[in-house]
């Protein structure tokens, strides 16, 4: 990994009034997070809220953060998911178990794919990221003994879990949230140490401008293949999380659509800050649920307002509230 | 196996291959012009045979749709160009690819709303029905008379590009399309037509790819990845490599069909990996634009 020399500090303006809240941005969302089951009209709408806003995080570290648009994250978001759903049900591993290691595997697989995505640019790099990811949807479905083919992921279904010794009946849905809340902030702590250290500052540079960076002496390469790998860890125990809450894994979570969806949510939310995606997953998720009782069309109107962004708020609802109270321009 | 099923398999293959180098040549042509990438370029290529299924149903005659869908649906993308996608030159080179994105979410609701969420058959034309005797074994006339109109349309556009003022603005333009705005060309009507001109291609794809697949609202995305991987392949903007890549990746499709069904679609991707470890920038693409 290139990291600067030791000793060295990255300076960071004084941040006053909203500015010192959001400095303690882990601690912020897990209240936020614990306090939305009751904020939103129902439980399973907050337990999306939580999964996408992992994935979506995982995936702003690649796009928001590196710059890196990529069209491919389903294929970790769904691998941590299988994964999760194949050491479970077929080989009777314990759930606790069984997410580690399929955010394991699945960082490999972020590791193959980003070892011939990263070596293009720009436009390429998004459609070389969404074939690879088709790949993955059509190995996938060809598969069936091992995924369940076109009619997903079945037969494992976590009912309890025994937290030292404690046992939690998982089927209860405010029990259910508050233990994935917890993987959740596990994730936040880890995004967010990833962004205050060293190679956070690296992966921004790469993203203002990647000749300069290169000619600071950074492995620019290098640090683009860590970075999917890390992007795919993080969205892939969002996978886990939704595997664990389904009990079913749908074979749809693959295709690119789901990658779409992804990018759509970070950019409702806000790319490069830190809780943008929350407010994008949250936002879309929301979104879908009003409209779907109005409407099965759903997708049309979603699309529209999507075009509508793209074209007069790119920079999302979190990133545009952000320069209107104008704390925005520090934050990193 | 014998050699003439092999070489039966191959027309196959060609003729599946000439559908994917109409569809990635639309893609490239518009990124060369334009630095464009259309990611509504598959449901373009959807509402293509949904346009021409409902012309020839409503002429009474599948030319008529082969013609006037091309044409309808171009003049559509270049109402695309113009209202949405001017916005955006001079933005962030990702900003029209999202909004493409958000605008086939648009196109492939709008037509389930009109036309219905289940597929629908695309019959063959009456002149084209049955297969004919090559000596060798027993081909689909239909698929030889996609060979062949995907052979003209080549030669139209080749000759169009290489031989006459029109062409020669366009490449003019795709190389420095400043220097063109000096000499005195509105460089935005260019950009405009050539943006109907992939479009067109899409719809023609689409259309011509109706009595061979089957037309359903989904059919854009697998279409959308084939010509990601035909551009990528043949080097983005390079209108030869999406015809050699576009039949490359037909050809093998055809044959791995052949030996083991279920990696057909699969061998593409595999391919496309193989050709980004050994040539990032694509088989005839030109180094530092993308890779």
């Amino acid at each position: 990994m290139t990291s600067p020399s030791s000793g060295e500090v990255i300076a960071k303006p004084a941040p006053s009034g909203i500015g010192r809240i959001l400095d303690h941005r882990v601690l912020l969302s897990i209240v936020v997070l614990a306090l939305l089951p009751w904020l939103l009209p129902s439980k399973a709408l907050a337990v999306n809220v939580l999964i996408y806003g992992v994935v979506v995080m995982g995936y702003n570290l690649l796009f928001g953060y590196t710059g890196l648009l990529s069209f491919g994250q389903a294929a970790f978001f769904g691998a941590g998911a299988y994964f999760t759903g194949i050491a479970i049900g077929r080989y009777g591993v314990p759930w606790f178990a069984a997410v580690p290691i399929a955010v394991s595997l699945s960082t490999c697989l972020a590791a193959a794919i980003g070892i011939v995505s990263t070596r293009t640019r720009g436009i390429y790099f998004s459609m070389v990221t969404l074939a690879l990811a088709q790949l993955v949807y059509y190995v996938a479905l060809q598969a069936a003994s091992f995924t369940g083919g076109e009619n997903g992921l079945r037969g494992f279904t976590v009912d309890r879990i025994s937290l030292f010794g404690l046992q939690v009946n998982f089927l209860d849905p405010v029990n259910k949230y508050y233990v994935l809340m917890a993987l959740a902030a596990l994730a936040m702590w880890f995004q967010s140490r990833i962004l205050n250290s060293p190679f956070g500052a690296v992966i921004e540079a790469i993203r203002e401008n990647e000749q300069r960076a290169r000619a600071c002496g950074y492995d620019v390469e290098r640090s683009k293949l860590v970075v999917f790998m890390l992007s795919g860890a993080i969205s892939s125990l969002g996978g886990c999380m939704l595997a664990l809450h389904l009990s079913i894994v749908p074979l749809d979570i693959l295709h690119y659509q789901t990658s779409g969806m992804i990018v759509m949510m970070v950019l409702l939310g806000g790319a490069r800050s830190f809780f943008g995606p929350f407010v994008g997953a949250a936002s879309f998720l929301i979104l879908e649920d009003v409209i779907s009782l109005w409407t099965p069309h759903w997708q049309i109107v979603v699309g529209a307002i999507f075009v509508l962004f793209v074209l007069f708020l790119p920079k999302g609802i979190w990133g545009t509230l952000m320069d209107v109270i104008g704390v925005g321009k520090a934050r990193p | 196996m014998d050699l003439s099923l092999i070489i039966m398999q191959l027309l196959s293959g060609i003729a599946l291959g000439a559908v994917l180098v109409i569809t990635g040549l639309g893609l490239t042509i518009v990124f060369g012009m334009l630095g464009v990438v259309n990611f509504a370029h598959g449901a373009l290529f959807m509402i293509g045979a949904y346009a021409g299924l409902y012309l020839a149903s409503l002429t009474g005659s599948f030319w008529w749709g082969l013609l006037l869908a091309p044409v309808l649906i171009g003049a559509f993308g270049m109402l695309i160009e113009f209202v949405l996608i001017r916005r955006l030159y001079g933005r962030s080179i990702d900003d029209p690819l999202l909004l493409t994105f958000g605008l086939s979410y648009i196109l492939v609701e709008g037509v389930r709303i009109v036309f219905g969420s289940d597929g629908i058959p695309f019959p063959t034309p009456p002149q084209l029905i049955g297969v004919l005797d090559l000596g060798i074994g027993f081909f689909p006339r239909y698929r030889l008379f996609v060979i062949a109109l995907v052979a003209v349309v080549l030669l139209v556009l080749w000759l169009t590009l290489e031989k006459t003022r029109i062409g020669l603005i366009v490449r003019a333009g795709a190389r420095d399309p400043t220097i063109m705005q000096v000499l005195g060309v509105d460089i935005g009507r260019v950009w405009l037509a050539i943006f109907g001109l992939g479009v067109g291609l899409a719809a023609l794809g689409g259309v011509l790819a109706g009595p061979m697949r089957s037309v359903n609202p989904e059919m854009g995305s697998l279409v959308l990845a084939e010509a990601f991987v035909v551009t990528v392949i043949g080097g983005l903007g390079s209108i030869v490599g999406a015809v050699v890549a576009g039949l490359m990746v037909g050809i093998s499709i055809s044959m791995v069909a052949l030996f083991a069904p279920e990696m057909a679609t699969i061998v593409m991707f595999a391919l496309m990996a193989v050709v980004l470890l050994i040539r990032p920038q694509g088989l005839f693409g030109v180094r530092g634009r993308t890779a």
